[in-house]
């Protein structure tokens, strides 16, 4: 039998895995610098449970509801700021963060600095899901969403995305629809971010605005930048990898986000492509030595 | 109906005028140069035709309607494609997937049609003709950040092409290029006129200049000065005067 612990890591990481994947949306596949990612995490968190204690939704309704509401709440955010460059998209999406979790902070129906609790695991066949179950739940999504995002960068969508993020301005020459694809983006990004967020709230059981801070946004940005921006398995190995590093030892739980600070400057400096990024040592010797006559794909 | 018909186009950055009331039209099948000396406003021209700024004042008309509030990208996909003076290929993408970004635009107006997939045998056919036709065939599979500068300005015609356009605006393609490469690129350029595509041409080289255009627009400090035949433009003292300076 798998421990209590394990699974709670487990959990954790894959929400975490799935944090990372929807980032690397907006940020690796569209290009488009988010440093509020952690705020769409947090309304779908609050939706699935105030849904949940407030208005007696079960799970199973209150899991797609937050992620329909943090897809709405994107696309509503994302129409006039990605309109702005690339520099002022960075502020504005801090801002959101910080606007977001004051929210949740100051509007006492958000359950103030004390959060909302009493979520409880979805229900299934009569009984309260155990938490190997409800990892299976979760993985079992992730897949379907991996598979989802597979076929979209085979589609015009993702090649979209692909010219936007090499040159807005030649992309928009090319038939581009520039605006639109970024804020889709962003919404299909923001709407996974809040699956992410109703799976934590009824994982964790309570949740509180801190969980959603500005803090939050740059762990998330770390794992997809340390795994490899723009690559469908980097932010997953991202997300792996800096997930464990605090469970080994309680010295690196404490320094944390100086730890992933240091190594993010570390990766910029030397693998600026991320472990699985094309250029990185990784990506060349298992080109090298696996693969010896493909480049890509 | 003129294919494309400008008429008293202005363009004013922060109180400086770029652009300063210039008209003229352009007809399927023809090379219209756009001659002038640095700072003439004509890459300003293009990008007000292109609509990657509004114009202060005037009118753009293409196959008689009015294109002054579209986007670029429904600009690109009313058949007017263009290259940059500083060429800007999608780097890390290769040259087949770049060109294929411009084959999208059939499907980019529809989200539905937009989820499917993008490698299709009909449409990889029509890039390796385009490839091939425009002479990047050895270099298909290439990340086009490392292709030499020649190449570089090929694939942003073959990206151009692939919109089907009605009109190609070239800005300065012989810049930087050696001389087999640009007598090789004008070539291209023959072309594509041959296929009763219109042809906006910006360019320094004035042998390339007389050698391609029946017309040519010159501008100057914003204004058009003269517009005529190669002969006419060569003797026009105007003309010889933005360019050379005032005698004495």
């Amino acid at each position: 039998m798998i421990s209590g612990y394990l699974i709670t890591v487990l959990i954790t990481i894959l929400i975490y895995a799935m944090l990372a994947h929807s980032l690397n949306i907006i940020t690796g596949h569209a290009g488009q610098i988010s440093l509020g990612h952690a705020a769409f995490f947090g309304i779908g968190a609050y939706i699935s449970a105030l849904l949940y204690t407030e208005a007696g939704f079960p799970f199973w309704i209150s899991i797609p509801l937050a992620t329909l509401g943090a897809g709405i709440v994107g696309a509503l955010l994302g129409i006039p700021c990605l309109r702005v460059r690339d520099d002022f998209l960075a502020i504005t999406t801090m801002g959101i963060n910080f606007v977001v979790e004051a929210i949740f902070l100051y509007i006492p129906f958000f359950g103030g600095a004390m959060g909302i609790g009493g979520i409880n695991l979805p229900k299934w066949f009569g009984r309260e899901m155990s938490k190997p179950e409800y990892f299976i739940l979760i993985l079992f999504i992730f897949i379907l969403l991996l598979l989802l995002d597979r076929r979209m960068g085979r589609s015009w969508i993702g090649l979209a995305w692909a010219s936007i993020r090499e040159d807005e301005q030649a992309a928009g020459s090319m038939g581009v629809d520039v605006v639109r694809f970024k804020v889709l983006a962003f919404v299909l990004g923001s709407a996974i971010a809040g699956l992410a967020g109703g799976f934590y709230a009824h994982f964790l059981t309570f949740i509180m605005p801190q969980n959603f801070g500005f803090g939050q946004s740059i762990v998330i940005l770390c794992m997809v930048v340390f795994g490899g921006i723009g690559t469908r398995w980097g932010p997953i190995v991202g997300a792996v990898f800096l997930g464990i590093l605090p469970e080994i030892s309680r010295p690196i739980m404490e320094y944390r986000i100086l730890i992933y600070g240091v190594l993010l400057l570390a990766m910029m400096r030397f693998q600026p492509g991320g472990l699985l990024g094309r250029e990185s040592v990784l990506s060349r010797s298992f080109r090298r030595y696996v693969h010896p006559s493909s480049g890509l794909e | 109906m003129l294919l494309l018909d400008v008429r008293a186009l202005s363009k004013e950055f922060d109180g400086l005028r770029a652009l300063d009331g210039v008209s003229f039209a352009a007809e399927g099948g023809e090379i219209l140069g756009i001659i002038g000396p640095n700072g003439a406003g004509k890459t300003t021209l293009f990008n007000l035709i292109s609509g990657i700024y509004p114009p202060s004042g005037g009118e753009i008309d293409f196959q008689g309607r009015s294109i002054l509030r579209l986007k670029t990208h429904q600009i690109s996909r009313l058949g007017i494609g263009r290259t940059f003076q500083i060429v800007r290929p999608f780097q890390n993408l290769d040259v087949e997937t770049n060109v294929l970004v411009a084959f999208g635009h059939r499907f980019y107006p529809s989200l539905w049609k937009s989820t499917g997939p993008y490698r299709r045998p009909e449409i990889l056919k029509e890039v390796q003709k385009l490839i091939e036709k425009t002479g990047l065939r050895p270099y298909a599979k290439q990340i086009s950040k490392n292709l030499p500068l020649g190449f570089k300005k090929r694939l942003e015609i073959a990206r151009a092409l692939a919109l089907r356009p009605h009109l190609l605006l070239l800005d300065e393609p012989s810049a930087g290029l050696r001389f087999e490469e640009s007598v090789q690129l004008m070539d291209l350029i023959r072309q594509v006129r041959d296929q009763g595509i219109a042809v906006l041409l910006i360019e320094h080289n004035m042998q390339v200049v007389m050698d391609l255009c029946k017309r040519i627009v010159v501008l100057d400090h914003g204004s058009k000065i003269a517009e005529g035949s190669p002969e006419a433009i060569r003797s026009n003292p105007q003309v010889i005067q933005a360019y050379l300076g005032k005698e004495g």
